[in-house]
């Protein structure tokens, strides 16, 4: 698919570098020339170097015949606009990114609608929902949530003292009498599909699904549940925090936010009256134990430097907070912050990526028979994981899953039936009209039937 | 570096040679001759060594950089000459390896210098090899082989960087791939029409198509010792016309192709290009007007001339050599210069001219002016100041390796004027010179290493320097310690 990129910041180069690697026809633009110079050299893509506004580079950059068109500049007027122009000269698909607070609320569907865009996005807020989900499961150091909530996949690490090290699959799904599924394991920089027999060892990182009324049961069970971080302390003052202190204040938590700008903080007090907001350089160690980080239940690191951010969560691991969440845009950084034991890192930038790339391979497969509804990646990217919704008959439905020969390194994790969640086992099948999520590492699926041998 | 895949797609290439060598084989066996077996066993021995190096090199990372992307190139060049200069040792037709390797870089680059004083002698089969390596290095080896094949790396604009002639690499469509699909296409299609329109000519098919790779690549190559003299005056004005279309950049065509004629025809360089071919026709006409009978006869030849040369081409219909200084010193200043950026021709490129012209005319502004400001615009755009003196080094290397070159020949028992075109005809990629070696002229007479330094000119010229250097370049190849 033709796909169009304007404004290539940090966000618009990492859509860039992940449509590129899809496969799609990627053009760049970008005011900067030094920029555009850069990307065609690293990435196989097309650039044009001129104003995402003016019709002309529009034209130049295939605008009028293209599938997509994301905006990603950093103004979200810039952004509107051009999508409106884009649109109206012939893109299929408008994309902006829209993250001003102000028109995140109730006019966002007006807008919406009347600049007829396809799909507005806020990398800040999708940021923060996955903190707060992260916050909520703190012993989790990710969760997705499937098909409207009905299904969670949570990721965790295994502690020594865990009572799954040591077991096979087998075992493990003869003691305990749940219905969850661990989907796939992380050993050192290897993720497997693990089949029955695989044992697990203390340090793997896995990945586990079930329905999200089962999960508090099942951690429960596990040994492994803690309470949702109620005393929570946010470095940095961003969009993404405020955003993250709504939320947690929502759900009955109290937010402390330090920030270094007296403007912005008190901007957030107007924004946010129950918080605390403190004015103050939280790479201050001092300052960070003078304002209680010794007891607080979370540490969310949310400064715009990711070396900031990786450094002080390394501190209050130090004085033993519970759970510290990294906010790392770069991804090289990401790999580094977990060799030195940081577990939980989120990146608005990832999560971005993701949204888009499993938007295009839906755009593109709206046709088949059963379409990637969205995907998911999983352990950094590593593996994916991905709903499809089945429309039709096919030689997949109405058939035991333990006679369906699958590719390697492929499982079906969950199947959605009407409000019914069902963690498959080798006597459950598919039908027309279930949702089936399907677990992949280092295949690339775009159609259900895709999975078959 | 990443040495292992280097190696690992230049065994790749010559998988690659081995393929478009299976065409002159037919056309050897077509017409009985005994040269078929020599090719044949060219084809094997390319497959065999190919192969060999493939699998010596199995490289762990797929990963290339800027520098590798050079390297590959030229040593691709490289290894396609040495192996495609066999076929004429073999067959015994070119006895000395030294002179076939002159000849098939020449063909390879699209110079068309010959070493060859009877032409008409040689079989059809090596005839038509020696033409087709000028279609095949007129849009590029690499390039070709990115149309066809998937590459194994995503990063290959690297590659298609260092073996596309010109200062700024615009690509049509996002993927590399397609790009060179699109340029093949259109390359294909204006080759088949000037083959079909030479039929129509008289020509048989192997004349035709011989002469039409000849043209498409702006290489040279022709059957007759008399070059295209003898032939009608309609096919001489075919080929003219030919000439000038594979000097234009190729990008142009794909814009016309999509209709964005507005985009095409605003093209600076194309507007200088026309510009300098009508100038230098009516120029050269006035002046050899006494030589010919009618006017046609003499804006015939001087058109023929003139492209034959802008383009680098090097075909003839007169033996400039014997025209007035006066045509001579246009002809020359115009091997210098060359065709369009992103065309088959050979040469400076108009472009870097244009803007070396701008640049200079700017800063004898800044002279009278000095706090004057203003920036060099090519092609509806503002031209960086990276662009500008990378242009001025290129320029800078561009003069200094010719006159290397002249230096190192220059114990050679020739005239001033033979070697100093002998050399700027052989780095521009335009084929005969003056003097000795114009076009009734051959290289024959050179000593083996002058033919070898003229050789490493010829990849110079046709690689725009850089790849060469770097292949050249220890420091490239080895960490530094």
């Amino acid at each position: 698919m033709k796909i169009i990129i304007a404004g290539c910041g940090k966000i618009g180069v990492s859509v860039l570098a992940s449509l590129a690697q899809e496969g799609h026809d990627v053009t760049a633009i970008d005011d900067d020339s030094s920029v555009i110079s850069e990307l065609t050299n690293v990435y196989d893509v097309m650039g044009v170097c001129g104003n995402a506004v003016d019709c002309d580079t529009l034209m130049e950059a295939g605008a009028a015949d293209c599938g997509m068109f994301v905006a990603m500049t950093d103004s979200d007027e810039l952004n509107m606009l051009s999508c409106f122009l884009a649109g109206k000269m012939g893109a299929q698909n408008t994309i902006a990114r829209i993250r001003n607070p102000e028109y995140n609320d109730s006019s966002l569907g007006f807008m919406r609608q009347h600049l007829e865009l396809s799909m507005a996005i806020n990398p800040e807020l999708r940021a923060a929902n996955e903190l707060y989900n992260i916050l909520k499961f703190p012993s989790a150091l990710k969760i997705e949530t499937f098909s409207r909530r009905n299904l969670e996949m949570i990721e965790f690490k295994l502690s020594d003292e865990s009572d799954l090290v040591g077991k096979t699959l087998i075992d493990i799904r003869k003691k305990y009498d749940a219905k969850f599924l661990i989907c796939c394991v992380q050993r050192d920089d290897d993720v497997f599909i693990p089949s029955g027999n695989f044992t697990l060892q203390a340090g793997d990182k896995i990945g586990l699904t079930a329905s999200q009324a089962e999960m508090q049961k099942l951690l429960k069970m596990l040994n492994s549940l803690r309470r949702q971080a109620k005393n929570i302390l946010i470095l940095g003052g961003s969009k993404t925090a405020y955003y993250l202190a709504k939320m947690c204040e929502a759900s009955g938590s109290t937010v402390k936010i330090i920030e270094q700008d007296e403007a912005r903080c008190l901007e957030l007090t107007s924004l946010l009256p129950s918080a605390t907001i403190i004015h103050g350089n939280g790479a201050e160690q001092e300052l960070l134990m003078e304002e209680g980080l010794a007891s607080c239940d979370a540490f969310v690191a949310l400064t715009g430097m990711d070396e900031e951010n990786i450094l002080l969560s390394v501190f209050a691991n130090m004085q033993n907070v519970p759970k510290t969440v990294v906010k790392i845009n770069r991804d090289e950084l990401v790999w580094l912050a977990r060799k030195i034991g940081i577990e939980s890192v989120v990146s608005p930038r990832e999560i971005t990526s993701n949204i888009l790339v499993q938007y295009a391979r839906a755009l593109e497969n709206s046709s088949g028979s059963a379409a990637v509804e969205t995907l998911y990646k999983l352990f950094d990217g590593k593996a994916e994981a991905l709903e499809f919704i089945v429309k039709t008959e096919s030689k997949l439905t109405g058939v035991m899953l333990k006679d369906i020969s699958l590719k390697p390194n492929i499982l079906i994790g969950g199947i959605m039936r009407g409000r019914k969640t069902i963690i498959p086992s080798g006597v459950d099948m598919i039908l027309p009209g279930d949702r089936v999520i399907v677990i992949s590492s280092g295949n690339r699926l775009n159609d259900i039937s895709d999975i078959l041998k | 570096m990443n040495r292992k895949m280097v190696f690992h797609i230049c065994g790749q290439m010559l998988l690659i040679e081995a393929a478009l060598m299976v065409l002159p084989l037919i056309t050897a066996l077509i017409y009985g001759e005994s040269c078929a077996l020599a090719i044949l066993a060219t084809i094997g021995i390319a497959i065999v060594l190919g192969a060999a190096i493939m699998l010596a090199s199995r490289p762990d990372d797929t990963v290339i950089y800027s520098r590798e992307g050079f390297v590959i190139t030229a040593l691709t060049w490289v290894e396609f000459s040495a192996v495609g200069a066999l076929p004429f040792v073999l067959a015994g037709e070119i006895p000395s390896y030294i002179d076939a390797f002159f000849e098939t870089v020449s063909g390879f680059t699209t110079t068309g210098a010959s070493i060859l004083r009877n032409v008409e002698v040689m079989s059809k089969g090596l005839l038509f090899w020696r033409s087709f390596t000028h279609w095949v290095g007129g849009m590029g080896i690499l390039v070709l082989v990115m149309a066809v094949l998937p590459m194994t790396t995503d990063r290959s604009i690297h590659i298609m960087r260092a073996e596309m002639p010109g200062p700024i690499i615009g690509k049509l469509v996002p993927r590399v791939r397609q790009t060179a699909k699109i340029l093949y296409i259109i390359y294909i299609a204006l080759t088949l029409v000037e083959i079909i329109l030479l039929l129509c000519g008289g020509m048989n098919l192997f004349e035709a198509s011989v002469h039409a790779f000849g043209t498409a690549g702006t290489g040279g190559f022709g059957v007759k010792s008399d070059s295209i003299t003898s032939y009608s005056p309609f096919i001489q004005w075919v080929m003219t016309a030919f000439m000038m279309i594979f000097a234009v950049n190729f990008n142009l065509y794909y814009l016309i192709l999509i209709k964005r004629f507005k985009a095409a025809f605003s093209s600076d360089e194309l507007w200088a290009y026309l510009g300098i071919v009508v100038t230098s026709v009516l120029l050269v006409s006035v002046n050899i007007a006494p030589l010919y009978a009618t006017v046609e006869e003499t804006v015939r030849k001087a058109a023929f001339q003139v492209l034959s040369i802008i383009s680098t081409s090097g075909f003839a219909t007169a033996d400039f050599n014997l025209w007035p200084q006066f045509s001579k010193s246009i002809l020359f200043a115009l091997m210098l210069l060359g065709g369009c950026a992103g065309s088959t021709g050979g040469g400076l490129k108009v472009s870097r001219a244009i803007m070396l012209f701008k640049s200079g005319r700017r800063e004898l502004k800044k002279m009278l002016h000095p706090r004057s400001v203003s920036a060099v615009r090519f092609e509806g755009k503002t031209v960086d100041d990276k662009t500008i003196s990378s242009v001025g080094v290129y320029f800078a290397f561009f003069a200094a390796i010719q006159l290397l070159a002249f230096i190192l020949i220059s114990f050679e028992p020739f005239d001033f004027e033979t070697k100093i075109t002998s050399v700027v005809a052989c780095f521009n990629n335009v084929g005969p010179g003056l003097g000795a070696v114009g076009p009734s002229g051959s290289y024959a007479d050179y000593s083996a290493f002058s033919k070898l330094v003229l050789s490493v000119a010829m990849l110079f010229g046709r690689l725009e320097i850089y790849p060469v250097i770097f292949l050249l370049s220890p420091s490239v190849w080895f960490k530094k310690r």
